[in-house]
């Protein structure tokens, strides 16, 4: 039997009064790149956050890894790695004491501690920078290191909450060539972006507007599906029939965030 | 719990501390600098008085008097007057803040007080009152001295601190306050820190138990806490030489418990603000009012009752009185159990509200 990495049916997060997710159904498959794509505010990271179990749904239920959602979520983190565009660190850590600090939090076996540090570090590229201080590194190292932490303990699934905000252009395409090469070895990429030319490179990807899931599937069969040749025709093709009148104003937010992020 | 997991947060959170050399310096010297600039600025003892002489007597017994004012320190005869007059304009030209005045009868009624007349301006109350005190006090020794007469309506006594020096009132509570604001600053900036670069996120989705992070964070800043009570005692002890009466042990013991109570606000404040600017906002916010109700400056009992009820929810209140009974008094344990169980009592309540918040963010 084939596994799915996670399986969501009908999640839901309301904050007081705001529904920021409004029941989703989503199956991601073991292996390969999953986008969750959408504009801002549509619920990208609230889901995200449900899955990584620090946000209790109000709704719905979840496995990871065959895992439940909630009940089992001690297990869950210690088998996903998360990082946020924030590249949350340590700036007064060294690199390698970045390392340290999460390869202890997630209590690594000590005979494993030395491979996988070392490993981390020759994915990432930061060897020769392991005794600098994090707070002079350039935003791409740091880039690279918030990714080597989240995957100091092996993850099983690693979740990107839009990993490439506001990262230039150059470092952003590295980036992803580093992550292709970590699915190669078999691991489970669940990513947001806003960034479409970014997510046509992905396995699979589901659109998500307004706390709803309008479309998933693999981008090869979203585009052969609605007779396009690239994802961003496919998401407005998708947005316009859900609901013509939001998505026009979201999706000019979107375009506007892009090119100021870009200028 | 799990020992790796707290010892890595205990690590992080000395390197935090011990790397920035420059905020570590602020954090050692604070006391320091505290304790010298507040212990001389919040000084309301009053000596060397400029003080005119009028004595009308003109007898050994009225210019053993005028040496006996002399000799306290507290007046320094500027002039000697021959009439009322020149008193009155070197009181008018702030020459003198004092005038003593002998009446010719002095010596025959043998050491009568009523026949010396202490003339104060009272433009500065503060130094006002310490004349008056002052000249009370050695007014009464005089008294007894000579002919151990009746001292009536001269009966001023005062214990515990019989110079009145304000340094005793003034450096017990530096000690406690100065020991506050450090605790309460720096565990506020601590969460806080890692709410801004976003590391409690991840803190939050890795298997770090809350139980963990509190007190990895915890134990630095109760060391930093005590550190700085130490060098502020230490201060208050050599420098300022205000001795302490009672045991060093249970001062010790209740200064511990201090700075656990103050880590809990400081905690709190991390919890609810956002940034460090808001942080800092609410630490001011929290240390203004206990600098001005807890009896630092202002004695509680010259308050109204709405105010001392609330001085009554400040837990510096109840620390002050602590660190003043024990250091003046020699109060033990048998006299402070009041104030002990209050301060404990808040202690609890404000690292249980701390500690529910903290588990809330950590989820
Ligand atoms: N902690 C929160 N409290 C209240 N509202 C929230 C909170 N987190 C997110 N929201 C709201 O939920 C909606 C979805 O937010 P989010 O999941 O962050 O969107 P995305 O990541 O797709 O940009 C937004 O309207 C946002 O304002
Ligand atoms: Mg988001």
């Amino acid at each position: 039997m084939m596994e799915n990495a996670i399986e969501l049916v009908g999640l839901k997060k309301s904050f007081g009064e705001i529904e920021a997710v409004k029941g989703i159904d989503l199956i991601v498959p073991k292996g390969g790149i999953y986008g969750l794509i959408g504009p801002n505010g549509a619920g990208k990271s609230t889901t995200i956050k449900m899955i990584c179990g620090v946000l209790e749904p109000s709704g719905g239920e979840g496995r990871v890894l065959g895992l439940e959602m909630g009940a089992e979520s001690e297990k869950i983190k210690e088998k996903i790695g998360y990082m946020s565009q924030k590249f949350s660190l340590y700036e007064d850590l060294t690199v390698s004491e970045n390392i340290e600090f999460y390869s202890e939090i997630y209590t690594i076996d000590l005979e494993k501690k030395k491979e996988r540090t070392d490993e981390v570090l020759r994915i990432s590229g930061l060897g020769d920078r392991k005794h600098q201080l994090v707070g002079n590194l350039s935003g791409g190292w740091k880039q690279k290191l918030a990714l080597s932490c989240c995957l100091i303990h092996k993850p099983e699934i690693l979740i990107l909450d839009e990993p490439t905000a506001g990262v230039d252009p150059v470092s952003r395409r590295l980036f992803w060539k580093m992550i292709y090469e970590i699915v190669e070895e078999g691991i489970t990429v669940l990513a947001t972006t806003h960034y479409m030319d970014e997510a046509e490179g992905f396995d699979s990807a589901a659109f998500i507007m307004d706390g709803r899931i309008i479309a998933a599937d693999t981008t090869e069969a979203l585009m052969k599906k609605n007779n396009v040749d690239n994802l961003e025709d496919v998401f407005i093709k998708y947005a316009i029939d859900s609901d013509e009148e939001t998505f026009e104003k979201e999706y000019k937010m979107m375009k506007r965030r892009i090119s100021d992020e870009m200028a | 719990m799990k020992w790796r997991r707290l010892r890595a947060v205990l690590k992080k959170e000395f390197i935090h501390v011990f790397r920035d050399k420059a905020s570590l310096f602020m954090v050692l010297m604070m006391p320091v600098v505290f304790m010298m600039l507040f212990g001389y600025a919040v000084n309301t003892d009053v000596d060397n008085i400029p003080t005119a002489v009028l004595d009308m007597d003109k007898t050994e017994a009225s210019r053993e008097l005028i040496l006996n004012f002399q000799n306290t320190g507290f007046f320094r005869m500027e002039i000697y007057a021959d009439n009322m007059e020149t008193i009155d304009k070197a009181f008018e030209n702030n020459d003198i803040n004092a005038g003593l005045i002998i009446l010719p009868s002095y010596s025959s009624e043998a050491g009568n007080m009523e026949k010396v007349e202490l003339i104060i301006d009272g433009t500065d109350p503060n130094t006002a009152r310490s004349v008056l005190q002052y000249g009370n006090a050695i007014g009464l020794s005089v008294v007894m001295n000579g002919n151990g007469g009746s001292v009536e309506g001269l009966n001023t006594q005062v214990w515990y601190n019989p110079n009145m020096e304000s340094k005793r009132f003034t450096i017990p509570g530096l000690i406690g306050l100065i020991m506050q604001n450090i605790t309460v600053m720096l565990t506020a900036f601590s969460l806080v820190r890692e709410k801004e670069r976003g590391t409690i996120e991840l803190l939050a989705i890795a298997p770090l138990k809350s139980s963990e992070l509190i007190l990895g964070k915890m134990v630095p800043y109760i060391i930093i806490g005590f550190i700085d009570f130490i060098v502020a005692l230490g201060i208050g002890v050599l420098w300022f030489g205000v001795a302490v009466e009672g045991s060093l042990l249970l001062m010790v013991a209740t200064g511990l418990g201090f700075v656990i109570c103050s880590l809990s606000i400081g905690m709190l404040i991390s919890t609810v603000a956002e940034s460090q600017l808001e942080a800092m906002q609410m630490t001011i916010l929290i240390i203004l009012p206990s600098v001005l109700l807890s009896g630092f400056v202002f004695p509680l009992e010259s308050m109204p009752v709405f105010i001392r009820t609330i001085s009554r929810i400040i837990p510096l209140t109840y620390f002050l009185e602590i660190l003043r009974s024990i250091m003046l008094k020699g109060a033990g344990f048998g006299g402070l159990y009041q104030e002990i169980i209050s301060m404990a009592g808040l202690t609890a309540l404000l690292l249980s509200v701390a500690i529910k918040r903290f588990k809330q963010i950590m989820q």
